[in-house]
């Protein structure tokens, strides 16, 4: 159908975007590779030099890798089954005739839009400060001993925080999907006397799949490198208690100049990543076709 | 829908929708509030009615400058976002258009770069930027977020420009109409929504990014987000300044978002949720 010049053309016009994101891609990506096998230190020139896998062994053996692996894993697992249950749940309240709609829907969207270091920073002085936060003025009005949210539940804050910034978008996506199953379908449902369980398992919870499939995928590309939430709250700490994998190769690389084991780190980032992504691609490639 | 909604059903699903969104909203709420307080009064527990004082908004300009990093904010996203759309509209257009075998694979190949852990380039590109002089300049900062989300403008570009119908074209070249009169006379009106869609969604994107614009700007090319990080060293309690410049900090975004919910769902999902 489409002729020799039209087809060079379409080549010609895809170029700025392919070249620039390969190189984009590309060219950094190497430069970690070699720097992962360098011994390199801006700060003492004098001993660099190849170094063979070392940094890796280096960056494997470190105590804090273990914990930015778990901890990696932890906050995505966590704020995944909080911003999917919750989402579904709110997404179904959302479903039904209610008065301010519209409203509801702009509340509850809002705290995706705000920036993570204002979340972080309003969460952590405002709401969780152990002394003037506002949950420690409900446990003083109940009667209870404030808690010290970053000193003695870092990961739980941090979690907290991610997920209330998750949740509007689960809901909204989730909710989308659920106005467009049709109306008819759940009347037969329930003229057949399917209980309102039945009713969520078999027609809901299968119509929305998809959405809750994209949901997860999405989401666990951006929460695999959750940043700024850890830097303005606990920094990492205490100890390593709330430290990722993002936020352990920014502090070898940026804090301690040490970059080979930092370069080490992404690339194990990256190998994480890819692993997610291949799961991503699939399903919504899948998506594409129809 | 035929079937009949009680009172009764409607008035409980009110109550619990508005419980629950306020709740969710209450954070913000609660920012905006204490925005209007004194500093004396933000650290005096629980209060909803503040004394409406601008105090902090005015002391948030003097002392540090809150416009300079607002308009680099402003500055970077809209840079950014149409740079983006200048690389992506004729990818996308001509993937839409003319598709090979190989548009698909483009596609994925291109939403896979959007996967590479920030990180794992945080040091070449640190090193890149300095040794050109591009830290802490806005061109080096507009260029990396056009990078980061231009796999997302091609993206929904693409899902927007597939549902132009292709008998139009088809027609209007029948009609004898040019390449450029294709595009200028009915390509474009059609294509507009989606790219204001795309370009909308994209600020908001920019706006937020909170990796590259913290760790590649010092002072003269930062934008908001690292403004509000400098607020994280835990000196003395200053709540009334950091929520007037949190506020100020995502009130347009906010305003933004608000318009862009739908738009939201479909480039985020890349068209997989609409």
């Amino acid at each position: 159908m489409a002729t020799q010049q039209t087809r060079s053309l379409a080549r010609f016009m895809m170029a700025p975007s392919v070249i620039l994101l390969f190189v984009w891609m590309i060219v950094p990506l190497l430069f970690t590779l070699w720097f992962s096998f360098q011994q390199y230190n801006p700060l003492n020139p004098m001993r660099d030099g190849f170094v063979g896998f070392s940094n890796y062994a280096l960056f494997y053996s470190n105590p804090a890798f273990l914990y930015s692996i778990l901890n990696t894993l932890i906050i995505v697992v966590s704020v995944l089954v909080i911003t999917v249950v919750g989402g579904i749940l709110l997404a179904m309240l959302l479903d039904q005739p209610i008065w301010g709609q519209g409203i509801v829907r702009i509340l509850v969207i809002s705290p995706f839009f705000v920036m993570p270091p204002v979340a972080a920073l309003v969460w952590k002085n405002m709401i969780m400060h152990p002394q003037y936060g506002v949950f420690a003025d409900i446990a003083r009005f109940v009667g209870a001993q404030p808690i010290d949210w970053f000193g003695q539940h870092p990961l739980t804050a941090i979690i907290l925080i991610v997920a209330w910034q998750w949740l509007p978008f689960a809901t909204l996506i989730l909710l989308t999907s659920l106005q467009s199953l049709d109306g008819e379908q759940k009347e037969a449902a329930e003229m057949d006397g399917a209980g309102f369980l039945s009713r969520f398992w078999y027609l809901t919870l299968p119509h929305m799949s998809r959405a809750i499939t994209v949901v997860i995928l999405i989401q666990t590309i951006f929460l695999l490198s959750i940043y700024a939430e850890i830097l303005v709250t606990t920094n990492g700490g205490p100890g390593y208690a709330s430290t990722n994998l993002p936020f352990l190769v920014y502090q070898k690389a940026l804090l301690e100049f040490k970059i080979g084991q930092a370069s080490a780190g992404g690339v194990i980032a990256v190998i994480l990543a890819n692993i997610v992504a291949f799961f991503a691609m699939r399903a919504v490639g899948k998506n594409l076709d129809k | 829908m035929a079937r009949a909604v009680t009172t009764q059903h409607k008035t409980i699903a009110t109550a619990a929708a508005w419980i629950v969104a306020l709740l969710i909203f209450f954070p913000i709420l609660y920012t905006i509030i204490t925005s209007f307080k004194s500093e004396q009064e933000a650290i005096q527990g629980f209060n909803l009615i503040p004394s409406g004082t601008f105090e902090s908004y005015s002391e948030v300009q003097q002392q540090s400058g809150y416009f300079k990093f607002f308009f680099n904010s402003v500055l970077l996203s809209v840079g950014s976002t149409i740079l983006a759309l200048i690389v992506a509209i004729p990818a996308a257009w001509s993937m839409a258009f003319s598709p090979t075998k190989r548009t698909k694979d483009i596609l994925m190949w291109m939403l896979s770069t959007k996967m590479m852990p920030a990180v794992a380039v945080l040091f070449p590109i640190y090193l890149i930027f300095r040794d050109s002089g591009l830290l802490d300049s806005r061109i080096g900062l507009t260029v990396m977020l056009m990078l980061i989300n231009l796999p997302i403008v091609v993206w929904m570009l693409y899902t927007y420009f597939r549902e132009i119908p292709g008998e139009i074209l088809e027609a209007a070249r029948m009609d004898g109409a040019s390449l450029w009169n294709e595009i200028i006379y009915v390509l474009t009106p059609m294509a507009v929504p989606g790219i204001a869609s795309t370009m909308l969604l994209n600020i908001i994107l920019a706006w937020n990014e909170a990796f590259w614009t913290i760790r590649l700007t010092t002072t003269n090319a930062a934008p908001l987000t690292a403004f509000i990080s400098s607020f994280s060293s835990p000196q003395g309690l200053f709540w009334a300044k950091l929520s007037a410049a949190s506020t100020l900090a995502i009130a347009p975004i906010l305003i933004m978002g608000w318009f862009s919910q739908k738009q939201l769902v479909r480039g985020l999902t890349f068209g997989a949720v609409k």
